[in-house]
């Protein structure tokens, strides 16, 4: 296929650069399109990808400036596919690749949540290595190491060299990464940005070899070119270690790698963790729980959660013989009744072929769904941390006077099973009694470190009372205290507000889920705050009582003129009953 | 040597205390309201009187250091009286320094004590031993007074004529003097401006008065000293203020009925006999005074008086007066007489008002 001069740049392997001067194009927020689209209509010339040299786009525009033909087949030549590595420069914020600094944490994130699914579904406990080490003025060599059970050989390429490559994102249960773009989108940066391939080394048990791989995209075909692939020595048992050099700044603080990571460790008491950071340091968080998480299972989708979209093609997609089987074998929660009383409602013929099925009747399909009672789905597909676990997960990394959590009942959001987690810590060290509280929010694990206004568990946060709680709150802000919060959401589907996945959205139901669990908390807090100013009023009176009853001894013998003696007796009896009183 | 009654009283008390004390309980004290809200103004008798309403202090944990200081307070006065001295609201404030944690960190707080434990036993600071800072007032013209020299203790006659263009100072206690007089009217003045020039041209000579310079609302010791004056010798009491809700409801009510907050010792601290000379709000358009507009303070003052102050509320000729001065919004202070003349206030303002002292305001 010929391609336009236009591409070559971003099709041949040569570096760009993403930030530097020159792209300074604000992109419509727009849904990610499949990797795999024409684009229709006029081609506006991709994102001008300054080159270096910066010349290839101007030509182009003016190759293009001729008389205009509107005709079908002038729009046609026009017409191509968009190679991948297009569709990524495009679209990178959507990706979370947004500016260096992002692009360091997205790329940490990625291998981390990889590296941890992969460690809890064999079954090990995590024990992770992560580096980032600068080498350049803008440039970042990162290594996730894990002790996972390695990858088998012949995945390799796939997995770090093919975008929109994975399990998880047609799998309905609990895991950190959901949009299968994962760690080949970080690659694939690092390829664009340096040029230098994805280093992997792995193997998956004492008896087998290590192996070692270098891996590219071939960002035209998206397909993975494995440019090295090599036995080597390596002492680990059984375990995968990825290295990615990018283009990337660090940035301490709030929202950095370093911030991730130890939230990372919050939420995961079961991960050990040793983290080199880019000064050089070592820092360690210990492992605190030996359980590892229950297993989520995969579930199949409930009728309550499905849109017509979807439903049209499932229906489609269908090996079922008729609309009763469909459903059955489809959803959750539907047996042979469900699935004839939804059929009913719908008033369909339970014979209908689900291939035939037109867009009205598709439509009469969900109607009935709605008005069918069918029983909550299966929760299995969710792994909660645990509430002592994620007190314990918290205590690791934030010293403080007292702590509380909850690990609330599964509830469900349109046909989708989700629980909501919480815990607090208060009296902490290095907070002051008027800062605002500090607030973690978490989903599958992960800590949402943008977008904090946006989600539904600020919200819910706001608009808890924690005044009953003893603490101060002005309104619409967060709670005043020495205080961390921490939120977790577990779900087989986490309502994100967007791709980014940084942001829950509001569903009544989550809103709710997410109070009552700070509620709970919060009562916890109030009873032991109130308990604390209960001891401190009692203190304060026993004070009170001694420094002042002598006086009244003294003035008493001073008018009566009584004996010492006398004056004793009179401090002594007063001490008594003011402090057997309650009264204050 | 015969117990002084007040030593008594506070014996009696702290024996009540000290029983209750003594038998698990908690003991109490019962102390009158001091406030305007706890007065009824008394029309036979002349001053507020108290309406009985007391709150008590009952020792419990978040009272122990009141309590302690009251106490302590009346030991102070007992070893006062008993050694026949007298401490000032200062010196007692300063004495209560050796009171360790039961010691008063500002004055305004040993005052109030004082304040209470006077009202506690109905009595005067000045029986108890305290006396305050304040001064009396002074005094000069057609008057007599029979004091005693306190070394020699013989009888003294000071002559209020004799100041010259000073004058006599009353003192802080006032009940051992006595007076001679023949003056025919008492003349209590607001500022010390215009008592001095009334002074400097002998007003007192030509209209046979005295006058008495009150320095802003009058003292205990200058409101008794007219009282008794006033009294004794049967003269009657014109007073001179600024034509403002102060001057009315402040200085010329306390001299006349007393104060809200000690009206257990109204009954001898007022001078139910006094009328209003000046300056009143029909004065202001009569005489065509200079004036200023009313304060927010001023207007405050004002409406509180026609809604709170029993004196106020029982003449209508007040109220009428103060609801005058309210819609015309402005003031008059007694110097804006010198308008017409530095001697206006003596060669026509006072001659004319004297005319007729049934017209004066009650």
């Amino acid at each position: 296929m010929a391609k336009p001069k236009l591409y070559k740049n971003v099709v041949q392997e040569d570096t760009l650069d993403l930030f530097g001067g020159g792209t300074t194009e604000v992109e419509p927020a727009t849904v990610p399109k499949p990797a795999l689209e024409t684009i229709g209509k006029e081609a506006d010339p991709p994102v001008p990808p300054a080159t270096p040299k910066g010349n290839g786009n101007a030509k182009a525009r003016r190759g293009g400036s001729k008389p205009r033909k509107g005709s079908a087949e002038e729009q046609a030549k026009k017409q191509r596919e968009i190679s991948i590595s297009e569709f990524f420069t495009k679209n990178r914020h959507l990706l979370g690749f947004d500016n260096p600094i992002k692009s360091l944490l997205t790329t940490i994130k990625e291998a981390v949540d990889n590296s941890l699914d992969a460690c809890e579904e064999a079954g090990v406990l995590p024990s992770l290595r992560v580096e980032a080490h600068q080498t350049a003025e803008n440039r970042f060599k990162v290594i996730v190491q894990d002790n996972g059970p390695g990858i088998v050989r012949a995945q390799i390429p796939k997995i770090f060299g093919k975008l929109l490559y994975g399990s998880k994102f047609h799998n309905l249960k609990q895991s950190r990464g959901q949009q299968g773009i994962g760690i080949s989108a970080a690659g694939m940066y690092g390829q664009l940005t340096t040029g230098k391939p994805v280093r992997i080394i792995s193997r998956i048990g004492p008896r087998a070899q290590a192996h070692l791989y270098e891996v590219k995209i071939n960002t035209s075909k998206n397909e993975p070119i494995v440019s090295r692939d090599e036995i080597v020595d390596w002492d680990v048992d059984h375990g995968t270690r990825v290295e990615i050099n990018l283009e990337a700044s660090y940035k301490r603080g709030r929202r950095s790698i370093d911030d991730y990571l130890e939230l990372t460790a919050v939420a995961n008491p079961h991960l050990e963790l040793f983290y080199i950071e880019p000064g050089g340091d070592e820092i360690h968080y210990p492992r605190v729980s030996d359980e590892l998480p229950h297993e989520a299972k995969s579930i199949k989708p409930h009728p309550y959660g499905v849109e017509l979209g979807i439903l049209m093609s499932m229906l489609d997609k269908s090996k079922a013989r008729n609309i009763r089987s469909f459903l059955q074998d489809e959803f959750a929660r539907v047996g042979p009744g469900i699935a004839d009383s939804i059929i009913g409602n719908a008033m369909l013929k339970p014979t209908l072929r689900p291939k035939r099925a037109t867009r009205d009747q598709v439509e009469q399909l969900l109607k009935g769904i709605a008005e069918t009672k069918i029983m909550n789905p299966p929760t299995n597909c969710l792994s909660p941390i645990g509430a002592d676990e994620l007190e314990a997960g918290l205590a690791k990394v934030v010293d403080a006077e007292f702590y509380t959590s909850i690990s609330r009942k599964p509830s469900v959001y349109r046909g989708n099973p989700f629980l909501v987690e919480a815990a607090l810590a208060w009296n902490v060290q290095g907070q002051k009694a008027d800062d605002l509280a500090v607030l973690h929010r978490f989903a599958n694990r992960v800590p949402l470190q943008y977008q904090q206004g946006a989600c539904a568990i600020s919200k819910s946060v706001i608009n808890t009372a924690w005044k009953n709680y003893g603490l101060s709150q002005s309104r619409g802000a967060l709670p005043a205290g020495s205080l961390v919060i921490v939120v977790h959401i577990a779900s087989a589907w986490v309502p994100f507000t967007s791709e980014s996945k940084e942001a829950v959205a509001s569903y009544p139901e989550v809103l709710k889920q997410i109070k009552l669990a700070l509620q709970d908390c919060g009562r916890q807090l109030g009873i032991y705050i109130r308990k604390g100013k209960r001891l401190a009023e009692a203190r304060k009176k026993a004070d009170y009582i001694k420094s002042y009853i002598p006086y009244i001894g003294e003035a008493l013998r001073e008018i009566l003129e009584l004996s010492e003696g006398k004056e004793k007796e009179i401090i002594e009896t007063l001490t008594d009953t003011l402090e057997r009183s309650r009264k204050f | 040597m015969v117990k002084n009654p007040v030593v008594k009283k506070i014996k009696n008390q702290a024996r009540e205390v000290e029983t209750g004390i003594l038998g698990g309980k908690k003991p109490c004290l019962k102390f009158p309201v001091r406030s305007l809200a706890n007065v009824r103004y008394d029309p036979r008798r002349g001053h507020f009187a108290m309406k009985g309403g007391k709150k008590e202090r009952t020792l419990t944990v978040a009272t122990v250091k009141s309590f302690a200081q009251t106490l302590k307070m009346m030991a102070l006065s007992k070893e006062l009286v008993n050694q026949n001295d007298i401490a000032t609201k200062r010196e007692a404030y300063y004495v209560s320094k050796n009171w360790g944690a039961a010691r008063f960190r500002e004055q305004p707080e040993s005052d109030t004590v004082m304040d209470d434990v006077e009202a506690l036993f109905g009595v005067n600071r000045e029986q108890l031993g305290f006396v305050p800072e304040e001064k009396g007032g002074d005094v000069a013209g057609e008057l007599v007074v029979m004091d005693v020299d306190p070394s020699t203790g013989k009888k003294l006659r000071i002559d209020c004529t004799k100041f010259g263009s000073g004058a006599y100072s009353i003192p802080i206690s006032v009940e051992q003097l006595d007076f001679e007089t023949n003056a025919s009217f008492i003349l209590a003045i607001e500022t010390a401006g215009m008592f001095q020039r009334l002074v400097k041209h002998s007003y007192w000579k030509t209209a046979n008065c005295i006058l008495v310079s009150m320095g802003g609302v009058p003292t205990r010791a200058c409101r008794r000293f007219i009282r008794r004056l006033a009294d004794d010798k049967n003269v009657p009491v014109y007073v001179f203020v600024d034509g403002d809700p102060y001057g009315i409801t402040n200085i010329y009510r306390t001299l006349k009925v007393g104060s809200g907050n000690a009206a257990h010792l109204n009954e001898y601290f007022c001078v139910p006999q006094a009328s209003f000379l000046g300056i009143t709000p029909k004065d202001i358009t009569e005489y065509d005074l200079p004036t200023h507009p009313l304060k927010e303070v001023d207007k405050k003052r004002a409406q509180d008086a026609l809604k709170n102050d029993p004196f106020v509320k029982h003449y209508k000729q007040w109220q009428k007066a103060l609801q005058t001065m309210i819609n015309m919004g402005v003031r008059a202070e007694q110097q804006a007489l010198a308008k017409h003349g530095l001697n206006y206030v003596i060669d026509e303002y006072l001659p004319r008002k004297l005319e007729k002292p049934q017209l004066f305001l009650p």
